[in-house]
């Protein structure tokens, strides 16, 4: 195996010193018209350079992160690779397989222009940043389609106890009140948005931060449970499996709203509609204003090729360059993760998120707190709390805290 | 005029030699990747191996989580039903076809051809089938019967049986092919000598021909059983486990320990789990099949 790997990197060699160009393969899961068009201001920016993007997409974020670590610990990298910061690339660090870019960052100055710091925080592990982050992400919204409420001849609802009143009125309409994937990480995506916008901030961090078992089992939470049976119910007719099939039920006024965060906007933009006029968002529910800080980062393996980890260096300063900020996240639906760019041409939907980025209205995201294996747990739970009609609300977070108080 | 008796581990010395490659084989891959793979479920490995003993602690989590008991229970039910329908089914066409009728090689073919088509196409094909909207139900809506309901893959509670449908459209093809050469392995003889003695045709091969049948039967028992317990693309592609965890299976657990829960260690423990209760079906069976064929020879 090995004379074969020496004569492929040879070639390889061979062929990147005939043209100054080099290729560097770059693995994401952005694969929704949306997400397509955002991923491709990156390709531009980085072809511009002179470098090629070579586009490795994989449909899903869970198959994908299995092929990224597959090929990462079997040897054979990629040039760069999106993930979720966070808990996710602990191990990865740890082993060794990805490259220290503290010196990119320092000699970029991240440190002063990422906004809020929390993000390179993420990055970071015993003082060493290991990635690039690239936009905020946040989950707390509720997309609702006008003509879903005009059909059903109602207001468009302004906060989440609104929107579950109304959702009789729609259902006598034939429209279902509130559109849902049925995959794990969107039940247990919405469980969290509940949780962070129905409750207060410190019951959140208490049961993800210091994963108290009794606050999880707590009357706070119980509301949180009651929320999502609510939520169960009304979205009992939504058969549809993808989050941006769900959005386009919105789209097209086949139901009342969704709760996705904010790349579902990327959707509403490739579809032309206007928001304010044809739909309408709410972050925090319209209950408690306001974001939690997630977001999508990208990592740089080890490389042994000089040239490509050159290249790596040049991608990676480049995805925090103002211009290449703006593009990418006007067309992703995502904030910028610097507050020192222009973002006017920005729609009403995202100057609201940005007003309460600027008002530091923000919680961290769960995937900074929880590791991918509770992360998982809890999206099994609610795969079968959504599925199941009859598992009750006691049942349910009974489960939520024995799984909270094993959790690391 | 070599006289000497060559040693035993002499003979049939390239037989011997092209044999290497699989011995290796089999002994660094399977045993090897089997003891690997025992040792590090008792580790907290993550998202990748790490040598930190934590003792039975993924077998308490295993057996004490919800969604691994329901992959059991599941494993059960679809194993012991596509064993005894496989079967059944198998041998009735394969005796239907046996009676000298016309068109057989086509019909042959026809039964023949799901086996064909991947688990992947079959579950997707069947997912289709059983779709309240389009499929089944749909149809006989449509012929005038209104309330008729079938659509097992929405019910938790029979969602496994409209796996269990597919993978007997999928399975029973094969066991026929089986079971129809078995069949023609029968001596004319045999059924003439039946008929004369006046013994019906159903007890003929109920106590005649099944068990001369013997040795194709334990042919089509490995190849079924093993089709069972290693059973994940189906579910992938017909159900992703659901509804809600209703039709979930061991082997998928393995896999979304491992590559969704970064964590090999909970993977680990469900595959050893898996290994073990083949174990205790296979080796009985082993020795019964073959420590008592040695003494007949």
């Amino acid at each position: 195996m090995n004379w074969a790997k020496n004569l492929l990197a040879a070639t390889a060699i061979a062929a990147a010193s005939s043209t100054s160009a080099t290729e560097l393969e770059v693995m994401h899961w952005w694969t929704s018209g949306g997400e397509a068009a955002a991923v491709g201001e990156l390709a531009k920016a980085f072809n511009a350079s002179g470098h090629t993007w070579v586009d490795a997409a994989i449909a899903g974020g869970e198959p994908a992160r299995a092929v990224m670590v597959s090929r990462l610990t079997g040897g054979d990298p990629m040039g760069a690779f999106q993930f979720n910061h966070g808990r996710q690339a602990e191990e990865l660090i740890e082993a060794g397989l990805l490259r220290d870019i503290t010196d990119i960052a320092e000699a970029e100055g991240w440190k002063d222009i990422v906004n809020p710091s929390s993000l390179l925080d993420s990055c970071t592990v015993d003082g060493r940043i290991y990635c690039a982050p690239v936009n905020i992400h946040s989950w707390q919204w509720l997309w609702l389609s006008h003509k879903a409420y005009k059909d059903a001849g109602i207001e468009v609802p302004a906060n989440w106890d609104e929107f579950v009143a109304a959702a009789p009125k729609l259902e006598e309409a034939g429209l279902v009140p509130l559109a849902m994937g049925q995959q794990g990480w969107q039940q247990s995506g919405l469980f969290n948005v509940l949780m962070a916008a129905l409750v207060p901030n410190d019951v959140f961090l208490s049961v993800y931060g210091d994963k108290s078992a009794e606050v999880a089992g707590g009357e706070a939470v119980a509301r949180v449970f009651k929320a999502a049976a609510d939520a169960r119910a009304m979205a009992s007719k939504s058969t549809v499996q993808n989050w941006n099939d769900a959005t386009n039920l919105v789209i097209t006024g086949k139901a009342g709203g969704q709760i996705m965060g904010d790349w579902a906007q990327g959707e509403f933009a490739v579809a032309e509609q206007v928001a304010g006029e044809d739909y309408s968002c709410l972050p925090g529910l319209g209950v408690t204003q306001l974001l939690s800080t997630g977001g999508d980062a990208f990592y740089f393996p080890v490389l042994s090729d000089d040239e490509q980890t050159a290249a790596q260096t040049e991608l990676a300063a480049l995805m925090l360059k103002p211009a290449t900020q703006v593009a990418f996240n006007l067309k992703k639906g995502s904030l910028p993760v610097r507050g020192d760019i222009d973002l006017s041409s920005a729609n009403d939907c995202m100057q609201k998120g940005l007003a309460l980025l600027a008002d530091g209205a923000l919680l961290p995201d769960t995937n900074q707190l929880i590791t991918p294996d509770t992360n998982n747990q809890i999206n099994t739970l609610f795969v079968e709390f959504f599925a199941d009609a009859s598992m009750s609300i006691e049942d349910a977070q009974a489960e939520f805290v024995s799984i909270i108080s094993s959790a690391e | 005029m070599s006289s000497a008796r060559p040693s035993r581990l002499f003979r049939n010395k390239s037989a011997k030699i092209a044999a290497i490659p699989m011995i290796v084989t089999a002994l660094f891959v399977f045993v090897g990747g089997t003891v690997w793979t025992i040792v590090y479920s008792f580790t907290k490995s993550g998202l990748l191996p790490r040598l930190k003993w934590v003792g039975l602690d993924q077998y308490e989590r295993l057996w004490s989580t919800r969604k691994w008991l329901v992959s059991i229970e599941n494993l059960a039910i679809y194993g012991f039903c596509t064993l005894v329908l496989v079967f059944v089914i198998g041998f009735i066409l394969a005796a239907l076809i046996d009676q000298k009728i016309r068109f057989e090689n086509t019909i042959r073919t026809v039964i023949l051809y799901p086996y064909a088509l991947s688990f992947v196409v079959t579950g997707l094909v069947w997912q289709w089938i059983l779709n309240p909207e389009f499929g089944v139900q749909k149809i006989v809506r449509s012929w005038g019967w209104e309330s008729f309901q079938f659509d097992p893959l929405y019910t938790a509670d029979i969602a496994i049986y409209g796996v269990l449908i597919a993978g007997l459209w999928q399975g029973s093809g094969l066991v026929m092919v089986l079971m129809l050469a078995g069949l023609r392995g029968i001596d004319q003889d045999v059924w003439k000598a039946a008929r004369i003695d006046g013994i019906p045709a159903w007890k003929t091969y109920l106590f005649i021909v099944i068990p001369m049948m013997r040795p194709v039967f334990i042919t089509t028992l490995v190849l079924v059983v093993t089709g069972i317990v290693k059973i994940y693309d189906l579910i992938v592609a017909q159900t992703g486990g659901g509804p809600g965890i209703a039709t979930e299976v061991p082997a998928k657990y393995v896999y979304d320990s491992m590559f969704r829960a970064n964590n090999l260690g909970q993977g680990f423990a469900a595959s050893t789990m898996m290994l073990l209760t083949v174990a205790l079906i296979v080796i009985p069976w082993a020795i019964l099949e073959f420590g008592g064929s040695r003494n007949r020879d």
